[in-house]
């Protein structure tokens, strides 16, 4: 990972904005659809081969792993990891975001981007996901079962239905005839997470790697009906990528032994 | 009109680089006039006689009431004090209407709504803005928004009040009518004021006596037209930079106490009464024969000094024998060309000559 | 053309050329992207995204919030800004400054700093909230008081940036004239200087609201986000977003326009100009 900004790439930042405004000032019209076209991969850095995966946040621990391995195993190789929520990565690459890869934490978000035809290959899957509720170690409130949940005297932090937590969560509460009535929906699972850790909430549903990586900070209940949700991540190299041989060689490296490896370890289920 | 009291103020402020010590009284009714050098300290005399600034020792005695005693630890603040203020800014309320700036005094004190009003109207149709109550400062000239402020000041019936030069910020032409118009509002309704200024003839017209600040200290004070006439600091001299002439009233004109008529154009001033004609050094022309021909103004002098003063020099007259002692003083500014081609030296006797369209016939007090 | 390179003396007197340029790009950088979004809507589907539970409780939320948390501006800001223009504190001259400085950290702070700053004082393992669980059984994080209490976090340095200008502007001038006419401090303040900053107020109070309505990164950290009780238009359009982005678009478009109707009606009307 590159760490410093050169001022090459700076200049080359307020070039593009600078020359976006101009557009924007001079064509009043068509700016409507087209998003910033191209971000602009800054400056053909000649010298190593750079690889940008865009990767769902909960892969963040994981990817970082296996992207040490990559570049040892691949030497003369920078791959630059961006992590953010799924759909905003979609997002941004639909908007013409300079990736490479896209590795996505469901089916829907994934889809937002083969919907186009932006991928280069149909995406595999590589790693699933159930959730867990979240409780402060030593499970003060004594929390064991999903019907607990419904409490009152519990607070409860779900993430919000429009996200792939929040419909899985839902989809668990469905199964097992619970209904949860939360403190606050969050925007993604990182949010309900912290709520817990900081003690502000008694319990959260949130996905086992998420128990894992947070390693003392909480501690997980698992419960019966978490199979009824299962998250599939799906990954896949993009068209517009400009170094299609890496972009397919680090898709390998994550549904590969090694990268499998690593995601077992960190919670995620097989695909 | 106001309950007419007198002021005594003896009072000391020090400050980094500044100090003021003064002592001043003014009778009941009575107009001082204070002049000074920037920096003189005139505006911290106002402040201590307003209440916005706390003297380190003295005391202030307006009226039967002691407003300052610093050594009993006595104290009035600002509102209490009962003394009004017109500043060289009008500074009316922007949001209140002509007649609610004036009413504003009286209904602060408690006064009815309805009788503040109609004094409030009262006073504006005194002070000759009657017709103007209804507006806005924004909708007043300048000249007219100082008028409502005097009117404003005068509401409360203020036992002591402050003029810091109320005239300085108006439009020239503005600025004789409202002279006019202090005059008779203050003096003639014996009204106690302090006045500072810069202007000479302010304190002419206005005064009974002159202090002259300087550097914190009284310099000078007395009758304003002899500290005028005959200055004594070089502050004064440089301030009154004016001609003058005392006298009486006469058509128009000015006839002094030995019966010489000084021509002129008078200035609201009625005939009898007691006025100065007054005219700047660089109108009197200066000739070593008796001038002719068109109206003018010509007195003998005897030269006492020549002093040059920039691009210009001045001739400082003196009475010659038999001469009447009010052309003692007088002052001509002329170029060094002229002074040459002259050949005067002190001790000369010339003809100091003023047209009477330079001449200004003002009303004074006694 | 000609180019005029000095206006330094004159006022209103015609303008350099050049300044046209640099000033329509960046009107353009503000007014393109609205235009964008006008362009984006889906105006069929327009009234029942818009009439949809979820942003009319949102639209409810946000609007009730705001305005209370303007009013706790102008209630505690107000005071604020009158002592950072007016007070002598001759023993400790350095104070003022200091307060001001953190007074205004709000309006340099990302939001979201606000908003887990607030968590850490009043969440439920807080310095002062874990007191008030205790004692009061009182939990604020998660309810409509947290929201409240991030926006008036975020927006009372508007409010008290803008009325400590107008006063300063104002100077204390027109106090002393009033005191030397017989009023006292208290009927001054009412009467002379309250008039007096009314525009100034009335913008700090546009400006608050305005910011209020705008807040998303404290509310989120913060209160959390549960329809009807923290999930405030901004919140919505950030989540709605996730699923549909139509309805993300209808509901700026929302905001955009209560924006402009908090900006057109409540811009003030100076007073200063004409009565």
């Amino acid at each position: 990972m590159t760490q410093r900004v050169s001022t090459g790439r700076l200049a080359g930042s307020v070039a593009v904005a600078a020359a976006a405004l101009m557009v924007m000032a001079g064509c009043g019209g068509g700016s409507g659809d087209s998003g910033a076209q191209g971000g602009a991969p800054s400056g053909a850095d000649a010298a190593p081969q750079t690889l940008n995966v865009f990767a769902a946040a909960s892969l963040k621990d994981t990817f970082t792993t296996i992207e040490k391995q990559f570049e040892q195993e691949n030497p003369g190789t920078d791959v630059t990891l961006t992590f953010a929520g799924s759909s905003d990565l979609a997002t941004q690459i639909n908007n013409g975001a300079p990736a490479d890869v896209f590795a996505s934490a469901d089916d829907n978000n994934m889809k937002k981007v083969t919907d186009p035809g932006l991928t280069a290959a149909a995406p595999a899957r590589f790693a699933t996901n159930t959730l867990q509720i979240a409780v402060a170690p030593n499970n003060p409130k004594g929390i064991t079962s999903l019907a607990q949940l419904a409490d009152p005297a519990n607070k409860v932090v779900v993430c919000a239905p429009q996200v792939p937590c929040g419909s899985a969560a839902q989809k668990v509460e469905k199964a097992a005839g619970v209904d949860v009535k939360p403190v606050s929906e969050e925007q993604d699972v990182k949010s309900v997470l912290s709520k817990v850790t900081s003690g502000n909430a008694d319990a959260g549903l949130v996905y086992v790697t998420d128990v894992t990586a947070a390693k003392d900070a909480v501690q997980g209940v698992s419960f019966p009906d978490a199979d009824k949700a299962v998250n599939n991540y799906p990954i896949a190299a993009l068209k517009s990528s400009k170094n299609q041989e890496l972009a397919n060689k680090w898709v390998q490296a994550v549904t590969g032994p090694t990268g499998q490896q690593t995601l077992k370890a960190a919670g995620f289920g097989a695909p | 009109m106001s309950g007419s009291v007198g002021l005594s103020l003896q009072a000391s402020l020090h400050r980094a680089g500044f100090s003021l010590e003064v002592a001043l009284d003014v009778a009941p009714g009575e107009v001082l006039a204070v002049l000074g050098p920037n920096g003189a300290g005139k505006s911290t005399l106002l402040g201590i006689l307003s209440g916005l600034l706390r003297p380190d020792s003295g005391h202030l005695r307006v009226g039967d009431r002691t407003l300052v005693d610093v050594a009993a630890g006595e104290f009035v603040p600002v509102h209490r004090r009962g003394v009004g203020l017109l500043a060289q800014q009008a500074l009316l309320f922007p949001h209140l209407s002509a007649t609610a700036n004036v009413a504003f005094g009286p209904r602060a004190r408690g006064v009815p709504r309805a009788e503040a009003d109609e004094r409030a109207r009262e006073l504006l149709a005194q002070v000759g803005v009657g017709e103007l109550a209804d507006r806005r400062p924004s909708q007043l000239s300048g000249g007219q928004q100082q008028r409502v402020a005097l009117a404003r000041a005068l509401a409360p019936q203020p036992g002591l009040l402050l003029l810091d030069e109320p005239l300085a910020a108006l439009d020239v032409d503005a600025t004789p009518a409202m002279r006019t118009l202090l005059r008779r509002v203050i003096r003639d309704g014996k009204q106690t004021a302090l006045l500072v200024t810069h202007d000479a003839l302010d304190a002419l017209v206005l005064a009974d006596r002159v202090v002259v600040l300087s550097g914190g200290r009284i310099a000078e004070q007395g009758a304003t037209r002899d500290v005028l006439a005959r200055p004594r600091s070089s502050f004064s001299a440089r301030i009154a930079g004016l001609d003058l002439i005392p006298g009486v009233a006469s058509a128009g004109a000015l006839r002094t106490a030995d019966g010489v008529d000084i021509h002129g154009s008078s200035v609201e001033v009625a005939d009898g009464e007691p006025a100065v004609a007054v005219f700047p050094p660089s109108a009197v022309s200066v000739h070593t024969e008796r001038p002719s021909g068109s109206p003018r103004n010509v007195f003998r002098v005897r030269l006492a000094a020549l002093e040059p003063r920039g691009d210009t020099v001045r001739l400082r007259a003196a009475a010659p024998d038999g001469a009447p002692a009010w052309v003692d003083g007088l002052a001509a500014d002329v170029t060094p060309a002229a002074v040459a081609e002259m050949g005067v030296d002190p001790g000369d006797d010339v003809w100091f000559a003023v047209k009477a369209a330079e001449v200004a016939v003002h009303g004074t007090h006694t | 053309m000609t180019a005029r390179t000095t206006v330094r003396h004159e006022t209103g007197v015609g303008l350099p050329w050049w300044m046209w340029i640099p000033a329509t790009i960046g009107f353009a950088l503000i007014a393109l992207p609205v235009f964008g979004l006008l362009l984006r809507a889906d105006w069929a589907a327009m009234p029942s995204l818009l009439l949809s539970d979820s942003a009319l409780d949102a639209l409810r939320l946000s609007l009730i919030t705001a305005a209370v948390s303007t009013f706790l501006c102008l209630l505690f800001g107000g005071p604020l800004a009158v002592i950072l223009a007016r007070a002598r504190l001759e023993q400790r001259p350095r104070l003022l400054g200091a307060i001001r400085s953190i007074v205004l950290l709000p309006l340099v702070l990302p939001p979201v700093v606000g908003g887990l700053a607030l968590l850490f004082l009043l969440g439920r393992t807080g310095l002062v909230g874990r007191g008030l669980d205790l004692a009061f059984g009182i939990t604020v994080p998660f309810s409509t008081a947290a929201v409240i209490l991030a926006q008036t976090f975020v927006a009372m340095p508007f409010l008290v940036v803008s009325l400590e200008g107008a006063l300063r502007t104002a100077g204390e001038r027109y106090e002393a004239v009033a005191a030397t006419l017989g009023a006292s401090p208290a009927l001054a303040f009412r009467r002379v200087t309250v008039p007096l900053v009314l525009p100034g107020l009335a913008s700090g109070l546009v400006l608050a609201f305005a910011r209020c309505m705008g807040e998303f990164g404290a509310t989120i950290s913060f209160a959390g986000s549960l329809e009807g009780t923290t999930r405030t238009l901004p919140l919505l359009v950030y989540l709605q977003r996730e699923s549909d982005e139509s309805g993300a678009v209808a509901l700026s478009l929302l905001l955009v326009v209560v924006s402009l109707v908090v900006i057109v009606v409540g811009r003030p009307r100076g007073m200063d100009g004409r009565g």
